[in-house]
């Protein structure tokens, strides 16, 4: 084996260009799966259009020895289903790459490569020989070229055969067909090409103890974890499968066997505005409620936002952010609800945020999230984002501890609300800045107003400059109650002593990371933090006060993290450069290694 | 509006009702509308129908958008929980404390401009939900606190205090509610009480949507001649179609009634509602009837009133969520997380 050739073993991306609404996603997911249960760390994204049949649609799987998540910026092996789509496909494979392509057709001669190896394979003229059904001659179609790459990249059968067992338990008929055609590919590869390729899969056992998921699903589970029992939503691409996931679990957790009852209610609001004042609505009665969403629904949600930080009440919100401006590009990713997010809302409004970097983090964070709603009386927001969100991620498993118990933060009930003389809503009693809150229904001491207009600290209404002012002011105390509450960054120190640093937050951590391995393996080392929460503890501040140059990864235009460090921190600005990658896929490595190598070939940084 | 608790006077002779509470105790913080707004007589009504009901404050949540109407709910039922929303949102936080809580009785009170124009996709939506609360529009035709613009309820024809006539035809809370499948549509006229008073608590022990439209007339910008909300013109163009007697379910039917002029309705939790109708050809629960009877008036220029109509078995949203009986927010945590264990098997398919 030549040394090129070794070193694509267990590391190399595979790129499949389809048509959507043709079952092209199940097939990649068969593919994706038996990887990941040979044991070799893989990640999957999809590069999809916002449509429903019809436009292109890409899936790209990265396999990983090292078990990197993020995208490297190559194509090894491109499938190219997608006539379309072929010319731009075949220009995007690495050179020395594989383009696999449907030779059913003729291709025209002047789309070739002299620098890859093209594998011409008759998928729909071997499919439409051996299936009759026209339905099932597309779809056979994707399940064949799955069989192919089995040969091609040493796929284990076995497994393959067991996914599809379980995919269609339900449907057994279905079995013997899909197996079928992936042997039609298979054997066409075997008696055709040398197989398999350099780039190619060889059993490892580096996924034991994790699994596949979406962030959605995972922050979905987090929901049904932390006890949330009411949903508001208005489906918006790409934070809809939140919201089924919320709905799947519940009907498997929650539904009672005998009498068929629900302890849960889902509502699908009239739009973004309803499912905020639903949320506020039920967080008020004592419920644990969430509204999942993206970027255009936070601008709708606003003026509820505002009223929840003013009146004081918990919220759980995710945004699980996408292309803006405005409608943008709904299925492509970005971080760029960062600032709309903190400030979201007339008037001095500020707001908690979490930042998971993956789908296991949305779990944890989704606990939290309601925790801290509950604990800061305000709305929290967990931001994540279409790779994460909508993506198919390896991490390790989710585990949870059963002597947990929700933080329902300062509740008066019962007894402790029975011996007080009074009760009021909006007074700090003991110097932290929040007040003790009631559950309606409960005691008839326990009753108080809500309102969005000017209040004093006992919760009428005022017009009074002092009493409005003391209200404000204490909002800011709690403020400073949630820095020290919140969620701690994570921070990685290299080998060697440096006074360079990178930032960054949520998806961007994989390819920050794997830029570091890259960089220190050019001997270039630098710190590590990853912000995991806003507002920023001690801990943030400390990390950049130690550095003297510290680069910040974000995924937006107008680094909307480094501006909130500079209002939110003392950090000098002139501290912070900033790495912006902001096009809509997920960010690579690339990115970050050019920019800090160009930065240091210059001589301008260490 | 003052902070300063004043002296309850009680006269001896002040009648209680079951809970030991007076009328008193059914009030609210002194209200600071002008004198003789119409919403103050309606803020009564509604003292006075809890206080019928016997319900205890602290079991009800009151709720209510922006405008001079939704001030209203601090001057009722102090001892009741109470949220000011944003400006023609109230029916979705109403909808998310119902999801939560469905043992609270929900009071929601909107004007013209909250739930015909800003809030106008909200009031339409609860109603398709057939939320379970009363719904009060306190509909006067005009914005007040901006000082005297026409609302979308405005009539053609009809004149501002500054002499300029609305072109727009008005949108009518009550037939969009029969339109949108409200299961309760009734409207009344704050200037009589004894009108209002079974509507409301009819509209409280109606489970579902209960809309009731109150014309209420604005002294200060919308009660001069040419005005087609006037307190004048109301009084002169009123049509009551149907009278509501509520009848709690502990009492026996004793209103005496002929066969095609009353006719009772009974709600889930068995308590009555029986119609006298001032119109013998009038039967509220047919729909197609009802919008077509609203139609003929309105070309005469009456104001119909009363129940206009009621469909009593209609499932409400948590009928048709399945939703279980204990209120949501009150479930133990145990109830609700599935554990470390199902988490270990759930991961399983994961793999």
């Amino acid at each position: 084996m030549s040394g090129r050739a070794k070193s694509k073993l267990n590391d190399f991306v595979i790129k499949l260009a389809t048509v959507n609404g043709t079952g092209s996603a199940s097939a990649n997911g068969i593919i994706l799966k038996t990887i990941f249960r040979m044991g070799v760390p893989v990640v999957g994204k999809n590069l999809f259009p916002s449509n429903i049949q019809g436009l292109p649609t890409w899936y790209e799987i990265r396999v990983s020895r090292q078990g990197y998540m993020a995208r490297s910026g190559q194509i090894d092996v491109m499938v190219a289903m997608n006539a379309q789509t072929y010319a731009a496909d075949l220009a995007e494979v690495s050179p020395g790459g594989v383009l696999v392509y449907d030779s059913t057709w003729p291709r025209h001669r002047d789309l070739t490569r002299p620098d890859i190896t093209i594998l011409g394979i008759p998928l729909a003229r071997m499919c439409n020989e051996h299936f009759e059904n026209a339905r099932a001659r597309i779809l056979m179609k994707n399940v064949a070229y799955v069989g192919a790459l089995a040969a091609l990249l040493d796929l284990d059968i076995e497994v393959i055969r067991g996914l599809i067992e379980e995919q269609f338990a339900a449907k057994k008929a279905l079995i013997g067909a899909n197996m079928e055609a992936i042997e039609l590919g298979y054997n066409y590869a075997r008696e055709n090409f040398e197989c398999p390729l350099p780039m190619r899969v060889q059993s490892l056992n580096k996924t034991a103890g994790h699994i596949m998921i979406d962030g959605n699903s995972a922050a979905a589970l987090g929901c049904v974890y932390a006890g949330a029992t009411v949903g508001a939503w208005y489906p918006i691409t790409p934070s809809t499968s939140l919201m089924d996931a919320f709905k799947a679990f519940s009907q498997r957790f929650r539904v009672d066997p005998k009498t068929g009852k629900r302890d849960f209610c889902i509502i699908q609001a009239e739009d973004e505005l309803a499912a905020m004042g639903m949320v506020i609505g039920a967080s008020w009665m004592g419920a644990r409620a969430f509204t999942p969403t993206s970027g255009p629904g936070i601008s709708l949600m606003s003026e509820f936002i505002g009223f929840a930080y003013y009146a004081e009440i918990p919220a759980v919100l995710f945004d699980v952010q996408r292309v803006g401006p405005s409608t943008g590009m709904p299925t492509r990713t970005q971080q760029s609800d960062i600032t709309l997010c903190a400030y979201a809302s007339h008037g001095d409004t500020r707001h908690v945020l979490l930042f998971p970097a993956d789908p296991r983090e949305c779990f944890e964070m989704a606990v939290q999230a309601f925790d801290l709603a509950d604990r800061l009386q305000t709305p929290v927001f967990v931001l994540t984002d279409l790779d994460i969100g909508m993506n198919d991620w390896m991490v390790p498993e989710l585990e949870w501890d059963d002597t947990y118990r929700p933080d329902r933060g300062k509740v008066l009930e019962g007894e402790a609300l029975e011996k007080i003389e009074k009760f009021y809503r909006y007074l700090d009693v003991d110097g932290d800045g929040i007040p003790y809150r009631t559950r309606p229904g409960d005691l008839a001491k326990g009753a108080y107003f809500v309102r969005g207009s000017g209040h004093n600290k006992y919760g009428a209404y005022t017009e009074d400059s002092k009493e409005y002012q003391e209200v404000l002011d204490r909002l800011l105390k709690k403020w400073d109650t949630a820095k020290k509450i919140m969620p701690e960054p994570v921070v990685r120190r290299t080998r060697k002593a440096t006074s360079t640093a990178i930032v960054t937050i949520g998806s961007g951590a994989g390819a920050v990371r794997e830029a570091m391995d890259r960089l220190a393996a050019k001997g270039i080392y630098v710190n590590y933090m990853r912000v995991r929460s806003f507002p920023f503890g001690r801990k943030v501040e400390r990390f950049l006060a130690a550095h003297e140059h510290i680069y910040v990864v974000e995924q937006n235009r107008d680094a909307q993290l480094k501006s909130l460090l500079i209002n939110e921190t003392s950090v000098p600005k002139d501290k912070l450069e900033s790495i912006l990658h902001y096009h809509g896929l997920p960010i690579d490595y690339r990115c970050v290694v050019e920019h800090i190598e160009r930065r240091v070939a210059r001589g301008e940084v260490a | 509006m003052s902070f300063i608790p004043k002296p309850k006077i009680l006269h001896k002779g002040l009648k209680r009702n079951e809970l030991g509470l007076t009328v008193h105790d059914y009030g609210g913080v002194a209200s600071t509308l002008c004198a003789g707004c119409g919403h103050d007589s309606i803020t009564a009504a509604i003292m006075q129908a809890f206080f019928e009901l016997n319900m205890p404050p602290h079991k009800v949540a009151k709720l209510s958008g922006i405008g001079c109407s939704s001030k209203t709910t601090a001057y009722f039922l102090a001892g009741a929980h109470g949220v000011n929303a944003v400006h023609g949102r109230m029916p979705s936080v109403a909808s998310g404390a119902n999801a939560a809580n469905a043992d609270m009785t929900y009071i929601g009170v909107s004007g013209d401009g909250d739930s015909l124009s800003i809030g106008l996709g909200q009031f339409a939506h609860a109603i398709r939900r057939n939320l379970n609360m009363l719904y009060i529009v306190e509909n006067n035709g005009v914005y007040g606190l901006t000082k005297g613009q026409f609302s979308a309820s405005a009539d053609v024809g009809s004149k501002a205090k500054k002499g300029e006539t609305n072109l727009n035809p008005p949108i009518d809370p009550v037939k969009t509610g029969i339109a949108m499948g409200a299961s309760f549509v009734a409207r009344g006229f704050s200037g009589d009480k004894s009108q209002l008073v079974p509507l409301i608590k009819a509209g409280v022990r109606h489970r579902g949507f209960a809309l009731l439209d109150v014309l209420s007339p604005c002294v200060t910008f919308n009660d001069h001649e040419d005005s087609t909300k006037s307190y004048a013109h109301t009084r002169q163009f009123f049509h009551p179609a149907v009278h509501a007697d509520f009848i709690p379910p502990s009492d026996e039917i004793r209103v005496s009634y002929e066969e095609g002029e009353a006719m009772p309705v009974e709600l889930h939790d068995g308590s009555t509602i029986v119609l006298r109708k001032a119109d013998v050809k009038y039967d509220p629960t047919d729909r197609a009837r009802a919008f077509d009877y609203l139609m003929e008036n309105q070309e005469r220029g009456q104001i119909v009133t009363g129940l206009l109509y009621i469909s009593s078995g209609a499932d409400d949203m948590h009928a048709r969520n399945t939703t279980t009986e204990v209120p949501l927010a009150e479930l133990d945590y145990a109830r609700l997380c599935p554990g470390a264990d199902a988490l270990a098997e759930l991961q399983k398919g994961l793999r």
